[in-house]
């Protein structure tokens, strides 16, 4: 099997219009952002919670107390931070179809699946985190979350193309399995969604803190500059919750896939190979962060720790581990 | 007594298993920095060489042993006692939950999270009826009384949330159970040599304590052929791109002998044990000859690859002359034109073989009662006779002896690791179960609902429905409102 040279140009054109695409949509939310509305005062959970909304819901009145506020509308305002948000949303959109493009054609170009090294896997991470921040964006206003997905979008595609760049080519022997196409396709989705479970659950910490603030009588600070933009901590933080909450079980999954893949390729399922340990430590760092939600005293900000540690595990994982550390894994194609 | 008890309520806390969970992803850290002697027992060696201090120290700390350490073993043996005696309580709460009704409902609704109201003239004991039907067709277990009605959805949840510690359980249980009752064996084989399924025949051999050699299955297998390519040229020039070996079988000594190709990803699976394709290699063919031309050796040597260019080191050794003899050096592949940098193959398949060797002359040290390597020498007693590089079919005369070494070809050779894990399908069963567990402990809504009738101030009734969410799932607002519009009364006026 031969590599397509055009195709795998082609590969390298669309990755570098994503590229552009995206700091185009960095530079909107962030405008969008700045001016949009400021809301006059950072209203506390506690207050609320207290206040009760009035709803019609068909024929019936409805009285909804919610145990955390229903969506706040921050949606970058008007007039112009609203425009900019709209433009950072379309070309995150752009950027998206670029990059899937890009991974399309270089799958093409080696008549492969295209996870078969570091750069490869980069693009699929970062294709994987901006499709679900699209798809999420679909059934509810995320443009106030824009600027915190393109940036860790463009630093991933940055040292993709920088660092981990490899030229199109055949697998190593190895990876020549279809356990490992749905191990990695797995893995790289939830590491797309745990980038945005990161991004809210640290958004939730700045809101908090400015929240915090407020609630014992002291000036917002200097948080309150982004926690002023962003919904309300509650909000953020039970929509962090829900997003690792889906995603647990995938990466559940991802790493039995993963074991059942060692079985047929090194003669065990489970080795604490290096790759293997931080997997496990990932799953650990999540699973707490699930009983650190259900346990008093934990929930909150300790929990949203445990979860951006459960974020730095993957990331450790991705970076240290490939590069610096030996092990069975040594496909990074570096 | 008192403080046993205190203690038993603490260990199956959710804390302490927080906080045993965290301990146990710390615990592995250092498996993960410190080479470890289950999977790289020779990077261990070369670590406790390289750091003749603290080599030791972090030694007794088991840190080259970490998932094999009395503290590691400690740890997940608390979290195995914390999640059993949570579990199990919680599977005959649960079980008795299931079994039963929901809970009364309670007096003031309006407290609720979700709360609806509205005046009717229906008569309470016909609504509370049809009530109690029409919510039970949506799947809500349903009690009513006098003037209530108590619903209650989404039990899956719990059953799934204990299905999945269960299945943690399980998984702890195959992973001890195949450790105990397996085995795990390495072993080199030539291209046209075989390998029975005999202890003796292993290079490496680890069983665990309730599995004895002798109930090895008696089968073998003889290496027909190993075939790899690599890729030519591009960035990735010389990356493995196919190997796999051709392998007669015969599954038991009275059984035909059968065809079977073992390649990576691609195992050899027979009574009971698993055959791997994990590694491979050259081994260069030597005849040696006295001076009078009698062969004294004629085989193909194992030797072991040093770079991703399969340039390998081995040794010939040759006890029965006197002095003894000894060769000792490289295969390359594909021989460089340039040997600034010493003999280092060019590129790993056998375009341009060539061997490159130093003979020895002494004594070989077999006789010192010391187990030896026999991938080098030891050449603390011998006198080094003279350095060649070789072609195949070349000969080499060593001097003052008029001993001969002729380097008339190669042969491959793979590595198969051969295992057997009984358990293997209870730990990949535990893991699909708890998979299923957590979906639905993670994503079914577990929702309580209720009705209630009081005779309103100015005649007729006041109906109010309610409902509460266990968890943090969205659409309780939806649910209950259309729980409501099920309630059928008359609108008033
Ligand atoms: C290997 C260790 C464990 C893992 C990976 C694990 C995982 C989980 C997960 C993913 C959930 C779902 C969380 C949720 O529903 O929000 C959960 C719930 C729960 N776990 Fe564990 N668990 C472990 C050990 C334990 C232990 C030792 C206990 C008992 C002390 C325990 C008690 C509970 C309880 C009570 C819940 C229910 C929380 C709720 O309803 O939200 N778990 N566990």
């Amino acid at each position: 099997m031969t590599v397509n040279e055009t195709l795998a140009q082609a590969s390298n054109a669309m990755v570098y219009g994503a590229i552009t695409v995206f700091t185009g949509s960095m530079v909107a939310f962030s405008i969008s952002l700045a001016k949009g509305r400021r809301l006059e005062a950072l209203e506390t959970s506690a207050q609320r919670t207290t206040a009760s909304h009035q709803v019609r819901m068909g024929s019936t009145e409805t009285l909804i107390k919610p145990a955390v506020s229903t969506s706040v509308s921050v949606d970058g305002g008007r007039g112009e931070g609203r425009r900019a948000g709209n433009i950072g949303m379309a070309l995150t959109w752009l950027g998206t179809i670029l990059l899937g493009l890009a991974i399309t054609f270089r799958g093409l170009s080696v008549g492969r699946w295209p996870l078969g090294n570091m750069y490869e896997f980069s693009l699929a991470a970062g294709f994987a985190v901006s499709l679900v921040y699209c798809v999420m964006s679909l059934t509810r206003d995320l443009r106030w979350l824009g600027l915190f997905i393109t940036i860790p979008v463009l630093l991933n595609l940055g040292s993709a193309i920088t660092v981990l760049y490899a030229e199109s080519a055949q697998l190593v022997p190895a990876l020549n399995s279809y356990w490992l196409l749905i191990h990695v396709a797995a893995a790289t989705v939830c590491i797309g969604a745990f980038t945005v479970g990161a991004a809210l659950s640290g958004l939730y910490l700045v809101a908090q803190a400015a929240e915090d603030r407020v609630t014992n009588g002291l000036a917002p600070g200097r948080s309150a500059a982004i926690a002023q933009r962003v919904p309300a901590a509650d909000r953020l933080d039970l929509l962090a919750y829900r997003i690792h909450a889906f995603m647990f079980p995938i990466w559940t999954f991802a790493v039995i896939a993963g074991a059942i893949w060692a079985e047929a390729a090194w003669g065990r399922y489970w080795g604490w190979d290096p790759k293997e340990t931080w997997a496990f430590i990932t799953w650990v760092f999540y699973a707490a962060y699930l009983h650190a939600r259900a346990t008093v005293g934990w929930r909150g900000r300790k929990a949203a720790y445990i979860a951006l540690a459960g974020y730095g595990a993957i990331i450790f994982n991705y970076f240290i581990v490939n590069i610096y550390v030996q092990g069975l894994h040594s496909y990074s194609g570096l | 007594m008192e403080t046993l008890r205190w203690l038993w309520r603490q260990l199956t806390s959710m804390r302490i298993a927080l906080i045993l969970l965290f301990l146990l992803a710390l615990a592995s850290v250092p498996g993960s920095i410190f080479p470890q002697r289950g999977t790289s027992p020779l990077r261990v060696n070369e670590f406790l060489k390289d750091n003749p201090t603290s080599g030791p120290i972090l030694d007794r700390l088991y840190m080259f042993d970490v998932f094999a350490s009395p503290w590691f073993a400690s740890i997940y043996l608390l979290l195995f006692i914390s999640l059993m005696g949570c579990v199990l309580p919680r599977a005959v709460e649960h079980y008795k939950e299931m079994r039963g009704l929901p809970p009364e409902a309670p007096r003031n609704l309006s407290r609720l999270p979700v709360h609806l109201q509205w005046n009717s003239n229906s008569a309470a004991d016909q609504v509370i009826k049809e009530t109690q039907i029409a919510w039970s067709k949506r799947g809500w277990r349903v009690r009513t009384g006098d003037d209530w009605v108590s619903a209650e959805k989404g039990y899956s949840r719990e059953t799934g949330n204990l299905l999945f510690h269960l299945s943690l359980l399980v998984l702890l249980i195959a992973v001890g159970v195949g450790g105990i009752a397996g085995f795990r064996g390495n072993v080199i084989v030539r291209e046209g040599s075989g390998f029975a399924n005999n202890v003796t025949q292993y290079d490496t051999f680890t069983s665990g304590r309730s599995y004895s050699a002798d109930k090895l299955p008696p089968i073998s297998f003889k290496l027909e052929n190993f075939i790899s390519s690599f890729q030519r040229g591009g960035q990735q020039n010389g990356a493995p791109r196919e190997f796999y070996a051709d392998l007669l079988v015969k599954d038991d000594p009275s059984a035909e002998p059968r065809e079977f190709r073992v390649e990576v990803n691609h195992p050899l699976r027979t009574a009971g044990i698993t055959v791997y394709l994990v590694g491979h290699g050259y081994a260069p063919e030597f005849t040696i000859r006295d001076a009078t031309g009698n062969v004294l050796w004629q085989d193909a040597a194992v030797f072991l690859p040093q770079d991703a260019g399969f340039t390998s080191s081995g040794v010939v050794k040759i006890p029965d002359t006197v002095p003894q003899l000894g060769l000792q050096g490289y295969f390359l592949p594909t021989v460089s034109a340039d040997f600034s940098n010493g003999p280092i193959s060019e590129f790993p398949a056998a375009d341009d073989p060539g061997v490159y060797i130093s003979a020895w002359q002494g004594d070989l040290g077999l006789d010192s009662g010391m187990p030896q390597s026999v991938y080098r020498l030891d050449t603390k007693n011998m006198e080094r006779i003279g350095i060649e590089e070789l072609a195949p079919g070349e000969t080499w005369t060593l001097p003052n002896s008029g001993m001969t070494v002729e380097f008339t070809g190669y042969r491959q050779w793979a590595t198969f690791a051969i295992t057997r894990d009984p358990a293997k399908g209870w730990a990949l069963g535990a893991a699909i179960s708890s998979i299923v567990g957590l979906s639905l402990s993670l994503l079914i809504p577990r929702r309580r609902a209720w009705l209630r009738v009081t005779p309103a101030a100015g005649g007729g009734n006041l109906f109010e429905v309610a409902g509460l969410s266990k968890t943090e799932a969205p659409g309780l607002a939806d649910e209950i409102s259309h729980l409501a519009n099920l309630v059928n009364t008359k609108k008033e006026n």
